[in-house]
């Protein structure tokens, strides 16, 4: 347990490391999350336009 | 090569290597992120706080290449016109502007203790500072033109003129004095001990493959983008 705690306190440079994974894991997940959502995006927002275009087509 | 400006073409070759771009940086994380924060030893100077070199450097590396890219995207673009080219460096700005983010920040985290300064304004900090807002400005001008040829080529050329950053970037460490420490990749190879070079490779594996995964997304989003336009041009040309 001490030795758990000893390896969080990172030699007394917690403070500095943490938040730098920390951060690095917030961007490499955001940008991945909102680029995957506006690709979702654009998908359902396409395959909408094209029913629409269906529907008003001549049969 | 023009083969790969055919957008069917280059889909079919980026959906074959998405997959396997996923697999490999999601298994870079897993090998990588151990290593870097538990069995690898710490500095000898600067002690634990040497483990933010494994997110600050590969964020530097990548934030190079990503601009790399779209200049030379960029450059596809204005030389020969193919729009899948610009439609990458489009794609890609955003991921390079985040990298280089975290290089600033985990930068500042790392010269605190180590330095005892948040910031200097030397010349690597600075011209890195500068890559950031060279990022920022691309793609602030994606959006700044009403008409969309004009803006697709300003920002190919902003990219391209902003690239003479990237050797001053590399070399600023050389050519002037800094606290900053010297590159780690050389002429002479790596200078850094190999129980720290392997975590290190392994985290810079693991965000190139992230970012090649994370582009082929973004360049299907643009691409669906760009048919949702014409199929609204011809559905309200047709009434």
């Amino acid at each position: 347990m001490q030795a758990l705690s000893e390896y969080f306190q990172m030699g007394g440079y917690a403070w500095f490391v943490w938040p730098a994974y920390a951060l690095a894991a917030a961007g490499l997940i955001g940008v991945l999350w909102a680029s995957y959502r506006a690709w979702r995006a654009r998908e359902h927002e396409f395959a909408a336009l094209k029913t629409r275009a269906e529907d008003a087509a001549p049969p | 090569m023009h083969k790969f400006a055919n957008p069917t073409f280059f889909m079919r070759i980026a959906n074959a290597v998405y997959p396997w771009a996923v697999g490999i940086s999601v298994l870079c994380f897993v090998v990588g992120l151990p290593m870097a924060l538990v069995t690898s030893p710490p500095d000898y100077q600067q002690g634990e706080t040497v483990r933010i070199m494994y997110v600050h450097v590969p964020s530097a590396w990548m934030g190079l290449f990503v601009y790399m890219v779209m200049a030379g995207g960029s450059a596809v673009f204005l030389i020969w016109r193919h729009a899948i080219a610009h439609i990458v460096a489009r794609a890609a700005a955003p991921i390079g502007a985040m990298f280089t983010a975290l290089c600033l920040v985990t930068g500042m985290l790392w010269g605190e203790p180590m330095w005892g300064t948040w910031w200097v304004w030397d010349a690597r900090l600075t011209s890195m500072l500068i890559l950031f807002f060279l990022y920022l400005g691309y793609i602030a001008l994606g959006d700044a033109f009403e008409d969309q040829e004009r803006g697709d080529k300003a920002q190919a050329l902003l990219a391209l003129v902003g690239s003479v950053n990237l050797p001053i970037v590399h070399y600023s460490v050389e050519w002037w004095n800094t606290l900053h420490q010297p590159a780690i990749f050389g002429m002479s190879g790596f200078s850094v001990n190999a129980a720290m070079l392997w975590p290190l490779l392994t985290m810079v594996g693991a965000f190139q493959f992230y970012f090649i995964a994370v582009l082929i997304v973004r360049v299907r989003a643009e691409l669906l983008a760009a048919k949702i336009r014409t199929a609204r041009f011809s559905m309200a040309a047709a009434g």
